[in-house]
């Protein structure tokens, strides 16, 4: 795409076109003197996404075919294909496995994505404190974030031990006995969401940037208006967060759905101790490249996704109620 | 709230200016950023005593976050003998640095080093550039079907990795782009759904007055895009960069997978094979070393262009 191109198509709405202030609302009103503006507002619009446009096409069509046509096939990965119709569909809702990987996925999302937002939030407003030292304490913040997955969760082990591990010896500090969470089916899901929270980082750094995007004009005219440090958090501050905030809690719910790599080194690939981690998508993984049923974890691919899919449709539809985008109303 | 245009016209005028003195803009920025050390968020200046609770708050943080990294290090110079015993040691008895030599020596890290710097640069440069235009195209121009779009954009942020990974290998092996580069590289041209999001949440929050006044005065979409709308996105676009960067540089899945050659492959496959070869004598130390030299470029760039995240340009009437 060169400069040219967009300058020959030039300055679109010479009209003022509506202002949209809910996510979804599309530009309406004053329709007969926007029809014009309109056609060349598409024209633009869909030659600035146009590189998303052919990535999607290359990228997410082509592939997502491929594996729902598998999701109707019994498929190894070396003979050809058979046809299998709904079978893999029926069969995954009867699994007791896929029962089992879907509880505890759940039970995950349910606990770690509003944890984590809490979490980020708060690292957020500790990264933006005007002190000097402040790149240190963004630095140490983010730090725990950049470590492999693998190598975080080895440190886990360790820090978990139930015999020596700095956890017990906290616990121990405070007249606790010892626990040994990751022999437990529920204390290895709990021990997976807090080492989570270590990665809490990134969402920190998203609502970092939200946070430096305020402009601080709002805060001195509420300053004047006399509002103290709390109400200016929450009648300045969130209001204006709640756009990242709706995106820090659509990726959480995706990567909560997704959760992987922690639960498989921590377990060795096992799921263990009595399938309390075996998460939706090691089930997904050890169906594929463990069993070799391509088809079979084709359908759970398609499943998931639908259900994400749906999710986000849902979180989307109850944002038009909690987000707003207009810096002028705070 | 009216936006001043001429003010916008002379700021892009002595932007060319601006180039040479990049150096006096950077102590701009510096001076700026010392100056609100001394202010609260609205404004006024603050007693000296005010940021105590907030500093013994961040170090109690601090120490909690900075554990994982203290156990990284702490265990990578512990000798063998020293990583078996309970209750472990807090500081290395005998500090063994090597660990790191080992490490060093156990791959080609110079090789493996340049291979991941491309790949990274590359990736953080497009996918700034790429993002930042397509996520413009979903929040300041306002087209019909727009909204409906951009649910597909969010539609793809939930697909499984096993989805994309068989079809994705089968194209780039029949394009003989496997042991290339080009694998990773390439895909970052076309922006991705996560760095889309992220940039049109902020970019909606710039005001539609400001960017049609600007269309008024004859403005094309090119020009509000870099001149308008750049500045003003700069907390977001360093937030894109460091995701890249680090997601680039951390990338498992994908060298495991197109990378087969030894002369192509990065730091983090290096880990890997470092990580399979020494399994049988567990050389956490070993490994702890030289998964905290990986990391080591990442700590060190963050640290330098955490600043960035100054608040951008103010927008619109709010001069």
């Amino acid at each position: 795409m060169s400069a040219t191109d967009v300058d020959g198509a030039r300055a679109a709405g010479t009209g003022a076109p509506a202002r949209s202030t809910t996510p979804l609302a599309g530009a309406s009103g004053e329709k007969r003197r926007m029809s014009l503006t309109h056609k060349r507002n598409l024209r633009l619009g869909l030659l600035f996404i146009s590189p998303w446009i052919i990535g999607v096409a290359v990228f997410i069509v082509y592939p997502v075919t491929y594996s729902i046509g598998l999701s109707f096939t019994r498929y190894s990965g070396m003979a050809t294909p058979t046809w299998v119709g709904v079978q893999n569909y029926i069969t995954a809702f009867s699994d007791p496995l896929v029962a089992k990987a879907t509880g505890n996925t759940l039970f995950y999302a349910i606990i770690a994505v509003p944890l984590g937002l809490v979490v980020a939030l708060t690292l957020a407003i500790a990264m933006n404190q005007n002190v000097r030292e402040v790149a240190w304490y963004r630095t140490i913040f983010y730090a725990p974030s950049l470590i492999p997955a693998f190598a975080m969760s080895f440190i886990f082990i360790v820090f978990l031990n139930p015999q020596f591990g700095v956890f017990n010896q906290v616990i121990g500090l405070f007249g606790g006995s010892n626990v040994n969470l990751l022999g437990d089916p529920t204390g290895v899901k709990i021990a997976i969401i807090l080492m989570a929270q270590f990665g809490a980082g990134n969402a920190a750094l998203i609502f970092l940037a939200g946070l430096r995007n305020v402009p601080k004009t709002v805060y001195e005219a509420a300053r004047v208006d006399g509002a103290g440090p709390i109400r200016q958090f929450f009648s300045i501050t969130f209001p204006l967060l709640t756009p990242v905030l709706l995106f820090n809690l659509i990726t959480g719910v995706s990567g909560a759905l997704q959760v992987f790599t922690e639960a498989f080194v921590i377990t060795n690939g096992s799921g263990d101790p009595d399938g309390g981690a075996l998460f939706y998508m090691m089930y997904l993984y050890k169906t594929a490249f463990g069993f070799a049923e391509l088809g079979y974890a084709s359908a759970l691919a398609v499943l998931l996704f639908l259900t994400g899919l749906a999710l986000a449709l849902l979180i989307f539809w109850l944002s038009r109620r909690f987000v707003n985008y207009d810096v002028d109303a705070a | 709230m009216t936006t001043s245009l001429t003010e916008h016209d002379s700021s892009a005028a002595s932007s060319t200016a601006k180039n040479s003195s990049h150096l006096a803009e950077r102590r701009r920025q510096r001076a700026e950023d010392a100056d609100q050390n001394n202010r609260r968020a609205d404004g006024t200046l603050r007693p000296w005593y005010s940021t105590l609770i907030a500093r013994i708050v961040m170090i109690a943080l601090s120490a909690l976050f900075l554990l994982p990294m203290y156990w990284m290090i702490a265990s990578s110079l512990k000798s063998n003998e020293e990583l078996a015993k309970f209750p472990p040691t807090l500081l290395p008895q005998s500090w063994e640095f090597g660990n790191y030599v080992k490490a060093i020596t156990a791959m080609p890290f110079l090789q493996f080093f340049a291979n991941s710097a491309i790949i990274t640069v590359s990736v953080v440069v497009l996918s700034v550039v790429a993002n930042f235009i397509v996520a413009y195209g979903f929040s300041c121009i306002e087209w019909p079907g727009r909204d409906k779009v951009f649910l597909v954009v969010i539609g793809t942020l939930f697909l499984p990795f096993p989805v994309t990974l068989i079809p994705m290998f089968d194209m780039w092996a029949r394009l003989g782009a496997v042991n290339t580069l080009f694998p990773l590289i390439i895909p970052a041209m076309f922006g991705s759904a996560f760095f889309v999001f992220l940039l049109r949440q902020f970019l909606l929050q710039i005001p539609r007055d400001m960017l049609n006044a600007a269309r008024v005065d004859g403005a094309s979409e090119w020009t509000i895009l870099w001149k308008l709308v750049f500045p003003t996105a700069r907390p977001a676009l360093t937030t894109v960069a460091i995701f890249a960067a680090v997601g680039a540089w951390n990338d498992f899945m994908g060298p495991l997978i197109y990378l087969q050659d030894q002369r192509v492959q990065t730091l983090s496959i290096g880990l890997q094979t470092f990580r399979s070869v020494n399994a049988q004598d567990v050389s956490f130390n070993q490994l702890m070393a030289a998964s905290f030299l990986v990391i080591l470029p990442l700590l060190v760039l963050f640290f330098i262009f955490q600043r960035y995240f100054i608040r951008g340009i103010t927008i619109g009437g709010f001069k």
